[in-house]
């Protein structure tokens, strides 16, 4: 099911902390940017200091004199060796930045790059691409977007047949993509989504991944929802999406992840998610999920949390539609398989992933509120005792912990039945000791269904110290409702 | 966190579900001042509810990223031959002799044998330029398609198409894959490079920047290949696999 990337980029000399460390780091300034939504990945790349050796490749800066002596023997060199050896040597000169301000800036350059980019010459025009794509890469928009003559070129390109070309022009793409919004005003006019439209029939799983990363750039642009994700509803690429999302033997999780999370991008924007509906998206999902538990189980893939996650947003998001009932798809995410499902995947982000839990909670809420069958399905598997297990976890947790709880408990007499005797009531009377007010509110939710529709646990519950637990939130926002139970406590 | 043993089992059984147990409401559930009541919940875009997985997502990106702005690695493999006819290029790396394929053999026009990036702008060549009821039609009905993929627009000339391209899908206004049909001209305003055929080396090649236009007439394939090459290699049956020859030859690597 995985195909891995090609073998895995690694400073030499790194040893296991100092990447966790450098990883801390990262995922410290990712989360900065995403709280000031400036989440784009292609700016964050080469962290590390610009020069640094890569596996024999060194990044020179390059001055304007040796740039034009370059793209002169590049376009005008007598033997192809050294037409071709003058590209990479400038392609090698521009991961460094202040060549890349020196290219932009000689007039005529970007000129003869893509005239070499689109010569009949197949390795000029390969080696061309590539300085293009180092050229993507930049963190200064004034170099991507000197990038833009070259787009509809780029674009023609992807009904090409040269695989590896095309992969290189779409991470191009995809990097300029994400650049700004004047580059993405000009590459919808040029027909970008007809062109990934076309492209993504393609059988090459590089070209896909390639693709799915373009499109996944494009669709979480500010503006998406209302220039472009239109378009790419309107056009074949929702079927294709969701044909590629199909569990089975040709399912390819880089590939996956890449339309997963495109999906992501345009569920939440709520456009028109009824469309995808009728497309089967919630069909698609749901089995995929248990192919996704599956696999959990079977094998230590890293990356698995990674679509699991977009799975279970779109999941949740368009569980939310009207038109799940209309279409009858709560009928087809009936089947408690699905329950049994999200329960592995909840254990194993519990072990790989802690942070992701509230995501597969918030599933498991939008599975449970409305539905007596999924509720059922919850206690008839026995999953409420490990659903308990996770309220330690953190206060976010909890509270979607006690939220499920809430939707069981509000369904009636039949399914408190079910939630006392049993571990619940240790288990509140523990959370009542909390100091998070909405974990305790939550409780305090809770504890009113259970007494009103099973009264016994009222008496337990007072066997059990539960007016004292109570008694510390009598001064507090809470008061309100901690006075209420403790009546109806007293006198059930 | 302990599942039951049989969920696992569970899972990989038949889908179905238990019949649900029947629901039974009391008004006073959720009644003031408690408020709770079951409902779905959905999240937009940018609610921070997406922090964790989007900063997960993103870092799997860089590394991806990273990947593949690295060196490309080529697996090597003993040289080999275009066997394409005509073709005399050398290769050692499948993935550029895959690429040199699709560039000049995959989508040649067969009257003029110019090359096209794709079986669409090929197409669009051979209705044009070979196709002589073509020029008939385009005189009573529009007849020029746009080149973008998905834009069903059609035109009277090759003008009135190119000021479509650039007005409406922002192409360049010298996009190499629209020239007019014209008379052979090898020099054109936009080459900056001499095309002659010493220079350009022993290559199937059209002038820089000029895809449509070619240095090569339909029936002269062999001329113009022919004082490209050195003249000890030979096509056809004398070559074989690792030829070794000291005098200069085409090589990729």
């Amino acid at each position: 099911m995985w195909s891995g990337r090609r073998g895995s980029l690694r400073p030499a000399g790194c040893g296991l902390e100092e990447l966790r460390r450098r990883r801390r780091e990262r995922e410290a300034v990712l989360r900065k940017a995403r709280r000031e939504q400036q989440l784009i990945s292609k700016r964050l790349l080469r962290d590390d200091a610009p020069g640094e050796a890569e596996e024999g490749c060194v990044a020179m800066i390059l001055r304007e004199a040796e740039i034009q002596q370059f793209l002169r023997l590049a376009q005008r060199g007598t033997e192809e060796k050294e037409r071709e050896r003058a590209l990479v040597s400038l392609r090698r000169g521009l991961q460094h930045p202040e060549t890349q301000q020196t290219f932009i800036w000689l007039e005529g350059s970007m000129r003869t790059l893509v005239g070499l980019l689109t010569s009949n010459q197949a390795l000029l025009q390969l080696e061309a691409a590539r300085c293009l794509h180092e050229l993507s890469h930049s963190e200064q928009s004034a170099v991507a977007e000197a990038c833009l003559p070259a787009t509809s070129y780029l674009l023609t390109y992807l009904s090409g047949h040269s695989s590896d070309f095309i992969e290189l022009c779409l991470y191009t793409l995809g990097n300029l993509i994400v650049e700004s919004e004047a580059v993405r005003r000009q590459l919808l006019p040029q027909g970008i989504v007809p062109a990934l439209a076309a492209c993504i029939q393609s059988p090459h799983l590089t070209v896909l991944e390639a693709l799915g990363y373009a499109l996944s750039q494009l669709l979480q642009a500010k503006e998406a929802p209302e220039k472009i994700i239109p378009s790419v509803l309107a056009s074949t690429l929702p079927q294709h999406m969701l044909r590629l999302l199909q569990p089975g033997p040709k399912l390819n999780l880089g590939v996956a992840m890449e339309f997963a999370w495109c999906l992501h991008y345009i569920t939440c924007s709520q456009v028109n998610n009824d469309l995808l509906i009728t497309h089967g998206a919630l069909s698609t999902l749901g089995l995929l999920l248990l192919d996704l538990a599956g696999a959990v189980q079977r094998t230590e893939d890293a990356g698995l949390e990674l679509l699991a996650c977009p799975v279970l947003r779109c999941l949740s998001n368009l569980l939310t539609e009207a038109a799940v009932e209309a279409v009858g798809g709560q009928m087809q995410l009936r089947d408690e398989r699905v329950v049994a499902a999200l329960f592995i995947l909840l254990e194993f982000f519990l072990w790989k992933q802690p942070s992701l839990l509230p995501e597969g909670l918030w599933l498991l809420n939008n599975l449970t509120a409305n539905s007596p069958s999924f509720c059922t399905s919850l206690l008839s598997l026995d999953l409420i005792q490990p659903l308990l297990q996770l309220l330690p976890v953190s206060n976010v947790v909890s509270l979607l912990v006690l939220t499920v709880l809430c939707n069981i408990a509000e369904k009636g007499p039949a399914y408190c039945q079910h939630l006392w005797p049993g571990p619940l009531l240790p288990s509140l009377l523990d959370t009542l000791a909390f100091s998070d007010t909405e974990v305790v509110g939550q409780s305090l939710e809770l504890l009113q269904l259970l007494f009103l529709y099973q009264p016994e646990a009222a008496q337990a519950f007072l066997q059990q110290s539960g007016l004292q637990a109570l008694e510390r939130h009598e001064e507090t926002q809470l008061q309100d409702r901690v006075h209420a139970l403790q009546q109806i406590a007293l006198h059930t | 966190m302990q599942l039951p043993p049989a969920l696992h089992a569970r899972l990989a059984g038949a889908p179905g579900a238990a019949e649900p147990l029947p629901v039974e409401r009391n008004p006073k559930a959720g009644a003031a001042p408690f408020r709770f009541m079951a409902r779905l919940v959905r999240f937009p875009r940018e609610h921070e509810f997406f922090e964790e997985g989007d900063v997960q997502r993103h870092l799997y990106l860089q590394d991806v990223l990273t990947q593949v702005a690295g060196e490309p690695e080529k697996p090597r493999v003993p040289e080999f031959t275009c066997q394409v006819a005509g073709c005399c290029q050398v290769f050692d790396a499948l993935e550029d002799y895959e690429h040199h394929y699709h560039t000049l053999h995959r989508n040649v026009c067969s009257f003029c044998k110019r090359a096209f990036p794709s079986g669409h702008l090929l197409d669009v060549h051979i209705l044009e330029w070979h196709d002589s009821l073509f020029q008939i039609l385009s005189e009573r009905q529009d007849m020029y398609q746009c080149l973008v993929e998905g834009c069903t627009e059609k035109f009277k000339t090759s003008k009135d198409r190119k000021d479509h391209l650039v007005n409406r899908h922002l192409y360049p206004a010298d996009f190499r894959f629209d020239k007019p049909k014209k008379t052979r001209s090898l020099a054109t305003p936009q080459v900056t490079v001499q095309v002659s055929a010493e220079a350009l080396g022993a290559d199937w090649e059209q002038s820089e920047g000029d895809a449509m236009e070619g240095c090569s007439e339909p029936a002269s394939e062999r001329r113009t290949c022919g004082h490209r090459i050195p003249p000890t290699i030979c096509f056809g049956q004398g070559v074989s696999r690792g030829f070794k020859s000291t005098k200069k030859r085409n090589k990729h690597q």
